[in-house]
């Protein structure tokens, strides 16, 4: 592994700018990468020569003086962005070989800038999960789970003619391969992403946020990953999970680095109903460092029962350190804290119900036949979901059914709009919340894989201001005893993403999060 | 609320997924799980609460009545499982 | 059996008088260039799935946006129905699976539709009016078209109508006969087409009526409905309550029960049936689209819409009546359309409005029947009808000649001056020439002449042909009239 791949996007920046070296080096970098890292399972579909073609294109854009903020920089993109001729599949069976005959806005925006990609990233299926373990692609891997590489000789495991071949000419071919103790999830959805990221075989990547999918994991694996606000980014061409939830965002290794993709990523889109029509603020300019005067809001619901006491701790050092930075802790109350799940359960299962309607196996996707329509309908999608899948469209029907709407789905929209007006209530009294981003460390694959409340429950302090739309981030803040990262989540006001970015900027300084996940520290 | 076998084949059936006799029983223990956590919202006062429709706080903007779409039949073909003569075909449907 | 009693609208059955409940939900497909939530084109007959876009074809990341202009038109159609404009609307999805629908719902509007309530007044046939209220009217998507006739065991799709805005207006179950029904729908329609905002083409689809019907015991509570789907003709509406309307008598006469469902229109057999397809338990599972914000309109919007509403048929009717002194009915049929409206206008403008509307709705009206054309296609002009009764009024052209001279108008689309002319019709008012055809008429019948005398005075009509055939017609008659009477006394 070489040295490029340890630079964070900003570095690389001031190096292709000072002509240090190429994008196309940058990039065969990191394709490099991609290869040695396929053991994490993070990507679905590799797209080296598309990454090359692209890298070569930003060259000669920079060499022209025309180099966009993102120029030459290679990420990889979760597999729920649809990618104009490149497989897009959610995760899904039922979208396994799906090509896309459009971009995405967010992707064509990151491309505008002259982002390079690396290819498309696993994640849990349609993005319904929080441990990457419910994509029919297979489970992403941490690159925080313990083990060790190990070198044996290929050709012992070589069968039929490769064997024959091996053994007449009695080479050993060496490869090392990872053997692991435990294997943990990258936390989920966007667990590709995370652990791309963390992995260091890509500079940064996509991630997209319906209850913590982009927080959760980031917190999990020791990065940067910020929701913006609902509206921030267009969902045009991401593949729909809960309508009103979903919001696209970077994940990336540094805050400055986040600040740099959001800003490339949002702005308005005209395709997009939901996407605000208002202008994007120049991200990097406001990490100032200077937080003085500014009121952090500490809510006394988030300290939740069974909440391990280093998460309790981590949090009051974020606390301190933000004192210390100038700025005045703040208790604050979020009375309906305790009930957001329970509302993100029924809305986000019943969106999905009926946005994932349209997998019916007669425009794209997989059909398997039946005797006639209906039966070809059940047929394909009892194939083509998996079981977490099947579970939430199956709420989701039942909470929209008659009889039932009332007492779920509208209560649920009650409670959300309860919940929302906590947050206002709040913001009256401070600027930013802090909190943790995760009631626990990554935990190991097949884990809470019997109960799905228990699974549910990895999303209690990020689902909130999911519901409300708000923006949040989380920043890697240290080690538990577990030698596991952990996250701190700043949230703030709709459309202020500037100041928790600084804020969070502030977070990074103050913990010097500088860990590298086992899997490259043994690299590198 | 639990949910029993045949309330959940008319949620499979509702939803178009496929749902074997045999697994019935289990999905309807798993589903009426969740259905249970999610009952504490009724502990929750809501009289005269608006429910939530949008986050975003602006009005639906309205689009100029303009022809700039279609046309790209082949492209929303392409990825059909089946085709004939321009159109999408489905197994035969009685009416 | 059942019969209609006469001067009511009560059925006599077996077991005593029945009365029919009727509904309409019409569906009117919006006059706009593009659909609904996408920018391809609403237009008919394309080829198939050419005007579809990955939008209408509910591709994964796909989103709606919604056409201004549909809005507007829907607004416009409301208070062209003078209902009441909700300001506040929300877009919900029905969800339904159907090969035809790629999404899995359909985003049309449930409980906050853009109009509220309204009404239609109804022309009847004797000239009666009547008023039936609008309960709703929605804006909603339209789904596309299964084709099952081109395979033996498959169904063709054609997405180019998914995402065609539609109208749905429902009205209140206030009809109580199919005539009723009928002058509804074309109320309705007559009101669509002076807005300009549905073309009304039901051979196109473009107009279609789900027909809710129930009897019950005069004065009764309510009975179970059914709800027939897709009509698309005014005589198949009529012929479909009036079949059903029947049928549920005859059923509640032998003791049984009618079930709440819906039925299809055969309009081969002309009978209604259940459709069997449909009989599953239905739930549409309505939630608010979470892809579309609600609807926010401003009252200043409304009411610049409102400022440009076109004189519609009610007030124009009622215009007729007042200025031109028609009859309501005659009133009633120059208004149902607005071209045939405008075109008596310009007939009517300073002539004998009576004249005006004699000739636009007996000979014009007869003329572009036989012909099967509409009256834009009319091949004589409203001026050049116009020119006609002017030379009826100034008696240059007898109103026997004028019948030929508008025949040959229809054939050549001449004006009727240029006919007279070429013709040489013009009236005979040279009273010199009339006396010298009278002489001669009188004198070639000597007998009946004396027997006229003798008291046959029935003869005298006999004498006036004489002289109107001497004249080819041309004589002014009361002039022969006058003259003849006068020789005759000599």
């Amino acid at each position: 592994m070489t040295d490029l791949t340890k630079l964070t996007m900003t570095g690389a920046l001031e190096g292709l700018a000072k002509g240090e070296f190429t994008s196309v080096e940058l990039t065969e970098a990191h394709v490099r990468a991609v290869e040695a890292s396929r053991a994490l399972n993070a990507y679905i579909t590799e797209t080296p020569d598309q990454a090359i073609a692209m890298s070569e294109r930003a060259d000669a854009q920079r060499a022209k003086g025309e180099a966009g903020p993102m120029n030459g920089l290679p990420i990889a993109v979760k597999d729920l962005f649809c990618t104009a001729g490149f497989q897009t599949t959610a995760g899904s069976h039922i979208l396994e070989g799906f090509k896309p005959p459009y971009e995405s806005t967010v992707t064509a925006n990151l491309w505008r800038d002259g982002a390079v990609m690396l290819g498309k990233v696993n994640l849990d299926e349609f993005a319904m999960g929080s441990s990457n373990v419910t994509s029919y692609f297979g489970p992403v891997i941490s690159p925080w789970s313990p083990g060790v590489l190990v070198q044996r000789d290929a050709a012992e495991t070589d069968a039929g003619f490769l064997a024959e071949v091996t053994a007449a000419i009695r080479q050993p071919r060496p490869v090392q391969e990872w053997q692991w103790s435990r294997k943990l999830v990258p936390g989920g959805s966007s667990g590709g992403s995370a652990a791309a990221v963390a992995a260091r075989c890509a500079m940064a990547a996509t991630g997209t946020d319906t209850g913590g999918s982009i927080r959760q994991p980031a917190s999990f694996v020791g990065i940067v990953g910020i929701k913006p606000t609902y509206g921030r980014c267009s969902r045009w061409g991401i593949v729909s999970f809960a309508s009103s939830l979903d919001q696209a965002g970077p994940m990336t290794r540094t805050v400055a680095d986040a600040a740099l993709m959001l800003g490339s990523m949002c702005g308005y889109d005209p395709k997009d109903s939901t996407s605000v029509d208002m202008p994007v603020p120049d991200f990097k300019a406001a990490l100032t460092g200077d937080i003085r005067g500014l009121k952090v809001g500490i809510p006394k619901e988030y300290r939740v029962d069974g909440m391990p006491a280093e998460i309790e701790k981590l949090w009051q050092q974020g606390i301190d350190w933000l004192r210390a930075a100038g700025a005045e802790p703040v208790e604050i109350s979020l009375p309906h804290t305790k009930y957001a799940l329970a509302t993100y359960y029924i809305v986000a299962p019943a969106e999905c119900s009926s946005n994932l309607a349209r997998y019916d196996g007669v425009r794209f996707g997989l059909r398997v036949e039946g005797g006639d329509l209906k039966e070809m309908y059940e047929n394909t999608r009892a194939e083509g979901f998996g079981a977490e899948v099947k579970r939430r469209i199956m709420i989701g029907t039942y909470v929209l059914s008659a009889g039932y709407y009332d007492a779920y789905y509208r209560k649920a929209q009650q409670v959300r709009t309860r919940i929302a007006q906590d947050f206002e209530e709040a913001f009256k009294l401070c600027d930013v919340i802090l909190t943790p981003t995760a009631p626990s460390t990554a935990f190991e694959i097949g884990a809470n894989m019997d109960d799905p409340i228990a699974m549910y429950l990895n999303d209690v302090f990020t689902v909130p201001a999911s519901l409300a739309g708000l923006p949040g981030i989380s920043v890697p803040a240290g080690l538990a005893s577990d030698g596991l990262p952990l996250g701190l989540q700043i949230l703030g006001r709709p459309f202020d993403e500037a100041t928790v970015l600084k804020v969070a900027g502030v977070v990074e300084s103050a913990a010097d999060f500088t860990a590298l996940p086992p899997f490259v520290s043994a690299r590198y | 609320m639990s949910l029993d076998k045949a309330t959940v084949a008319k949620i499979a059936h509702l939803a178009r997924i496929k749902v074997p006799e045999a697994d019935q029983e289990h999905l309807a223990g798993e589903l009426s799980n969740i259905l249970n956590f999610v009952e504490q919202l009724n502990e929750v006062d809501t009289v005269g609460v608006q429910p939530m429709t949008s986050v975003a706080p602006h009005k639906l903007r309205r689009r100029p009545d303009a022809v700039t779409d279609g046309g790209v039949r082949d492209a929303v073909l392409l990825n059909a499982p089946e085709t004939a003569e321009g159109f999408f075909v489905v197994p035969k449907v009685v009416e | 059996m059942t019969s209609v009693i006469e001067g009511t609208s009560l059925i006599q059955g077996e077991t005593g008088n029945w009365e029919v409940v009727i509904g309409l939900e019409v569906h009117a497909q919006v006059v706009s260039n593009a659909k609904l939530f996408s920018g391809a084109s609403a237009q008919f007959g394309a080829e198939p799935n050419t005007q579809v876009s990955f939008v209408d074809a509910a591709f994964p990341g796909m989103l709606p946006v919604i056409n201004e202009y549909c809005v507007e038109q829907a607004v416009r159609t409301g208070l062209g129905l003078k209902a009441q404009i909700n300001l506040f609307s929300v877009f919900d999805r029905k969800n339904y699976f159907y090969a035809d629908l790629p999404s899995g719902y359909q985003i049309s509007q449930f409980q906050q539709p853009i109009v509220g309530k309204g009404e239609i007044v109804l022309d009847m046939p004797d000239g009666s009016s009547r008023t039936v209220g609008v309960t709703r009217l929605h804006l909603e998507m339209d789904a596309g078209k299964s084709l099952h006739d081109q395979h033996p065991s498959k169904t063709y799709v054609d997405l180019n109508r998914s995402g065609v805005a539609l109208m749905e207006i429902v009205s209140e179950p206030d009809m109580r006969s199919a005539e009723e029904a009928a002058a509804y729908v074309r109320k309705l329609r007559a009101i669509l087409r002076y807005l300009g905002t549905c073309d009304g083409n039901m051979e196109e689809g473009s107009m279609r009526c789900d027909v809710n019907v129930s009897v019950r015991r005069p004065g009764g509570p309510l009975g179970t409905r059914t709800e027939t789907k897709n009509v698309n003709s005014i005589r198949y509406v009529q012929m479909a309550i009036e079949y059903e309307t029947r049928r549920q008598i005859e059923v509640l006469e032998e003791g049984g029960t009618i079930v709440q469902e819906t039925r299809l229109w055969d309009t081969t057999k002309f009978v209604t049936r259940s459709m069997r397809s449909k009989e599953e338990a239905h739930d549409y599972r309505y939630f608010p689209d979470p892809d579309l914000l609600p609807l926010e309109l401003e009252q200043d919007w409304v009411d610049a819409i409102k400022a440009t509403l076109p004189e519609l048929p009610d007030e124009k009717k009622a215009r007729f009546i007042s200025d031109y002194k028609l009859s309501p009915y005659d009133a009633g049929v120059l208004v149902a359309e607005r071209a045939s409206a405008a075109f008596y206008e310009t007939v009517a403008k300073g002539r004998d409005p009576k004249l005006a509307a004699n000739w636009t709705m007996g000979e014009l009206f007869g003329a572009l029947n036989k012909q099967g054309k509409g009256i834009d296609q009319s091949p004589v002009s409203a001026e050049n009808l116009g020119g006609l009764i002017d030379l009826i009024s100034d008696n240059t052209i007898s109103g026997r000649i004028a019948k030929d001279v508008f025949a040959e108008m229809v054939e050549t689309g001449k004006p009727a001056a240029l006919i007279v002319e070429e013709k040489g019709l013009r009236q005979v008012t040279d009273t010199g020439a009339i006396d010298s055809a009278i002489a001669g008429v009188l004198a070639a019948n000597p007998d009946k002449v004396a027997d006229y005398k003798g008291g046959k005075e029935k003869l005298f009509g006999f004498f006036v042909g004489q002289v109107m055939k001497q004249t080819q017609g041309k004589a002014n008659p009361a002039l022969v009239n006058e003259l003849l009477t006068k020789k005759l006394k000599e």
